[in-house]
């Protein structure tokens, strides 16, 4: 606190000084144990000394949290309003199968949610809940803040020092059953904030599922500010999916860091449709040998949408694999940014990391900043790295044309193909026909959206 | 001097064999960086009032980002601090004579030049192969040859310094145009204070019928070589340039920040291959050449095409990015790289391809090879602007790791703004195969001719683009610089 107490309230930016007040009116009606109440102080303390990253960063070199600073958000009034069955069954209809939290503002919903209360082990509590004592509490203790560090992270500092709620996971050792765990986030209201917490543990040889959905039932501007930690223990295997289709004045920072154990596997599956800007931040630490890690990620968007993505795959130790396949596809004035970086530490020897990054732009305002980037600091390993940039094939659009397809169905039709291949990647059938729905219905409104403005 | 021990002198005198020192008298200026030594270097020129205040201009900006703390620190690479009022910013071999014929040229600086391979006596060339050389003995131009033949074809082809002195117009219409004084901080300092370089103007419709060549030789300790070199190649007219670089072996650091600019106009090529092999400091990583260069063309007329070609063997730090704006329509750029990192060098290096005009293309060939503790980077950017329709960029970069205690990183920046670009990137890292060795030894090579050859194969895409004679130098570099890092 001493640095930044020098610094002097008034010489911060508006957007900072305004959390910074935040957190200190909160100070009498935060709840949770004595630890939990250092760790936010150290955080807001991290917070104030670092302030929101500017473009100067290498990190944020592409994308200015400008429109995030300017609007003073606030944690949402206590009484929200949950999606109705009918809206859920509408928004997920593969909800219906799997365990399942919803979250309105960051908060559980009880009633929507449909947990296991005692089923083999499974856990799938509310974070608010774990944290009021008993079993839940030491978990957490021994688990927050491990894998995302917010030292210099200014979103997950913010998260770490106003989380109330969120999802605690642990998949006890052994689960195979193939029932999906959905975590739904809604957000609500205007110009509110939520900082949803998700911890998920999956113990020895277990293997799974888990959803997270971030969505909005209406217009407003929000702002999510969501940290995931996740760790994959011996040979456990998890698909983590992760979907972002909230409205189109929506931002949303999603900061997901998991470490991996021996021989454990993780596939993450970003699919990313909404938002006004939106910061998808992955990181995937293999820290015992024969740790796999597959990172799959869609981006796709119009207008004047900025979509960026930060991947990072450490490669701590020896006969570790990493896979990457990023697509974007960009329309209107939308800005992409994929940044994606893989580092082989010494002594990592066979590490095998394999990165691509195909973008598509349709529009001739779209534009795309990629950076892929290879750290190697080993010998005996396979790495590389391909990124491409551009458009439709011509050729295919004429064979289309010549075929009778319209021009604009052809298009459609070329930019789904395109896209495809990331939700066709998803464990479960139903999970990947929903997702590939989702993505197609983006496809035609993106497609839509770009002619109305060009005509 | 390494003489303190002898054991390092005689293991690295063997890889470094241009490690010699020329014992000529030198006129120095003492070390330090002010208003004096910048006047005193434009007075000793004899240079008009407007290089004097590009120098003041840039000596002033420099100053201010010294204070600022703005050195870059970006690259990967690194360094003990450089203490700028520590280094000597010129240093002449004296007396510096008025040149009429060779035979003027103080023999011991011909014998050095000698000793490097690099014949300044036009008659003797023996390669049948005229290349016109201009040499660089620490601050100064010492000697440009075939002026003459050139000259006919209206070509000029002399030391910056001749050039300020008797084409004024032409060196002050292009100076600072592709990389203005204040572009970063080790070509502001350059800007300051740079000595002598090369100047090459290829009229309209000429193309150069020979190799125009400049060979750099930093010699006296303390100094630092700032030099620059501008290459203007008027419409139509084309021409391929040489440069190469060696130093002696000293165990403290020495600084060379030159700036190369080239011009291409309407129709105009331009080919710059460089042979770097400053003295890379010994296997403990003391000593070396510190390599800060900035080059960048710029393709301002239709169909203009400049090409990098770059062989990065020698110095301690290397953090240099040959350059293209591609302004004028359907330009090229080409961008051909070996860099090889052995013991404790480092090298980041690359390229920027600024796509401006339309259907403008680009290539980038980089090849990187880290051996013992050597740190390799690739650092790129392709920038494919708004208007920049129809624009192509194919990049590919390559490192082979040889040893366990190297690194090699690759940081391509992508940025496009305009649709209708194709943009290409592809890297990767491995080390040499087992296989490759194990068919190679088999049929009786030793391990060193193997990886050698391996090595000369990996990069056979960027030394084909070299002249004849530098392909030639190349290879045998390659092969000296890996000596040690196997078995």
């Amino acid at each position: 606190m001493s640095r930044s107490s020098s610094t002097g309230d008034d010489e911060r930016p508006l957007g900072t000084r305004h959390y910074l007040e935040r957190f200190a009116r909160a100070a009498q009606h935060r709840a949770g144990p004595g630890w939990l109440e250092t760790l936010r102080g150290e955080a807001i303390a991290s917070f104030a000394e670092i302030g929101f990253p500017t473009r100067r960063l290498e990190e944020w070199r592409y994308t200015s949290t400008a429109p995030i600073e300017r609007v003073a958000f606030e944690l949402p009034e206590s009484d929200r309003s949950a999606p109705t069955p009918e809206e859920l069954a509408e928004i997920a209809p593969c909800a219906s199968q799997a365990w399942r939290a919803v979250f309105v503002d960051g908060r559980l919903c009880a009633e929507r949610s449909v947990l296991p209360a005692d089923s083999g082990g499974l856990r799938i509590d509310s974070l608010a809940d774990a944290l009021a004592g008993g079993e839940g509490e030491a978990l957490v203790a021994a688990h927050l803040a491990r894998q995302a560090p917010f030292k210099n992270d200014a979103f997950t500092a913010l998260n770490t020092a106003f989380m109330e709620d969120g999802a605690l996971v642990e998949i006890p050792p052994g689960w195979q059953e193939e029932r999906p765990l959905y975590l739904l986030f809604v957000s609500t209201g205007n110009e509110t904030i939520s900082h949803p917490r998700t911890l998920v543990i999956a113990r020895p040889g277990s293997r799974a599922t888990l959803i997270q959905d971030h969505v909005s039932l209406d217009s407003g501007t929000r702002f999510s500010n969501a940290v995931c930690e996740v760790l994959a223990e011996e040979n456990a295997a998890l698909d983590l999916v992760l979907i972002q289709r909230e409205n189109a004045q929506s931002y949303h920072v999603s900061n997901l860091q998991a470490v991996q154990e021996r021989d454990s596997r993780v596939a993450l599956h970003t699919i990313t449709l909404g938002g006004a800007l939106v910061r998808n931040e992955l990181g995937l630490m293999l820290a015992a040998p024969g740790a796999e890690a597959d990172l799959r990620g869609l981006f796709l968007g119009g207008s004047r949408r900025h979509i960026d993505n930060h991947t990072l795959v450490d490669h701590a130790v020896p006969h570790c694999t990493s896979r990457q396949l990023y697509k974007g596809i960009l329309g209107g004035h939308a800005r992409g940014v994929f940044r994606g970086r893989v580092i082989v530490r010494p002594d990592a020897q066979k590490s095998d990391a394999l990165q691509s990054n195909p973008n598509l732009l349709l529009a001739n305002q779209a534009e795309i900043n990629t950076k892929p980037q290879l750290e190697i600091r080993a010998d005996d390993v396979k790495c590389s790295h391909g990124s491409t940039i551009g458009q439709l094939d011509r050729e295919a659009l004429f064979y289309l044309r010549s075929r009778g397809v319209e021009e604009r169905a052809a298009r459609m039709l070329l930019t789904r193909g395109f896209a495809a291949e990331i939700a066709a990647g998803l464990p479960l059938e139903s999970l990947s026909g929903w997702a590939r729905q989702l993505v197609d219905s983006a496809v035609e409104t993106l497609t839509a959206d770009m002619e109305g403005s060009e005509t | 001097m390494a003489n303190s021990n002898p054991d390092i002198e005689k293991l690295t005198g063997e890889e470094y064999k241009y490690g010699f020192v020329t014992d000529i008298e030198a006129e120095q200026l003492p070390p330090g960086l002010d208003e004096t030594v910048v006047r005193t270097i434009s007075a000793k020129k004899e240079e008009p009032e407007w290089l004097l205040d590009f120098r003041l201009k840039a000596l002033a900006r420099f100053l201010e980002m010294l204070e600022a703390k703005q050195e870059p620190t970006w690259a990967m690479v690194d360094y003990s601090p450089i203490d700028y009022q520590n280094v000597i910013y010129y240093s002449a071999p004296k007396p510096k004579p008025e040149l009429e014929s060779l035979d003027e040229v103080d023999p011991e600086l011909l014998r050095t030049y000698e000793k490097l391979g690099i014949s300044l006596q036009e008659q003797k060339r023996l390669t049948g192969v005229k290349v016109a050389v201009d040499a660089v003995f620490d601050s100064v131009s010492v000697a440009t040859t075939f002026k003459e033949e050139l000259e006919k074809q209206g070509i000029i082809f002399c030391s910056f310094s001749d050039a300020v002195q008797n084409h004024p117009a032409l060196v002050k219409r292009y100076l600072g145009s592709v990389v203005p004084y204040s572009d970063n901080f080790f070509a502001t300092l350059n800007s300051a204070v740079f000595s002598d370089g090369s100047f090459a103007y290829i009229p309209r419709g000429v193309h150069c019928p020979m190799e125009l060549s400049t060979y750099f030789r930093i010699n006296s300790a303390g100094t630092g070589q700032f030099e620059r070199t501008l290459l203007v190649a008027d419409e139509g007219a084309s021409v391929s340039y040489l440069e190469g670089c060696t130093a002696p072996m000293r165990d403290e650091n020495q600084l060379h920040a030159a700036v190369v600019e080239l011009v291409a106009l309407d129709d105009a090529s331009i080919k710059y291959s460089t042979v770097q092999n400053w003295y890379p400091g010994d296997k403990n990583g003391v000593g070396g050449i510190y390599n800060f260069v900035t080059k960048r063309g710029a393709c301002r007329g239709r169909r203009s095409k400049i090409s990098w070609t770059q062989v990065e063997t020698g110095s301690a730090i290397t953090w240099k990015y040959p350059s293209c704006i591609l302004q004028g329509d359907e330009s090229v750029g080409e961008f051909y790289s070996v860099a090889m990192t052995n013991n404790a060098q480092q090298a980041d290096t690359g390229t920027k391809m600024i796509h401006i005009g339309k259907n403008t293309r680009s290539t980038i060939i980089s090849k990187g090879i880290s051996a013992g503790r050597g740190q390799q980077s690739y650092r790129g950017l392709v920038r494919i602007g708004p208007k920049a329709r129809e624009a192509r960029n194919y990049s590919q970069c390559d490192s082979l790791l040889i040893g366990d205690e190297c690194g090699a990183h690759t940081f391509p920046y992508l940025e496009v703004k305009n649709a209708t670009a194709t943009v290409e990137h592809e890297a990767t890292t491995s080390k040499i195969g087992d296989e490759q060795l194990f068919f190679c030894r088999q049929r009786g090579l030793s391990e060193e001719d193997a990886v050698s050859m391996i090595v000369n194969g990996f990069c056979k895409e960027v030394l084909r683009e070299l002249p004849m004679e530098f392909a030639v130098e190349a290879q045998n570099l390659l092969a000296v610089s890996l000596e040690g890092s196997v078995g």
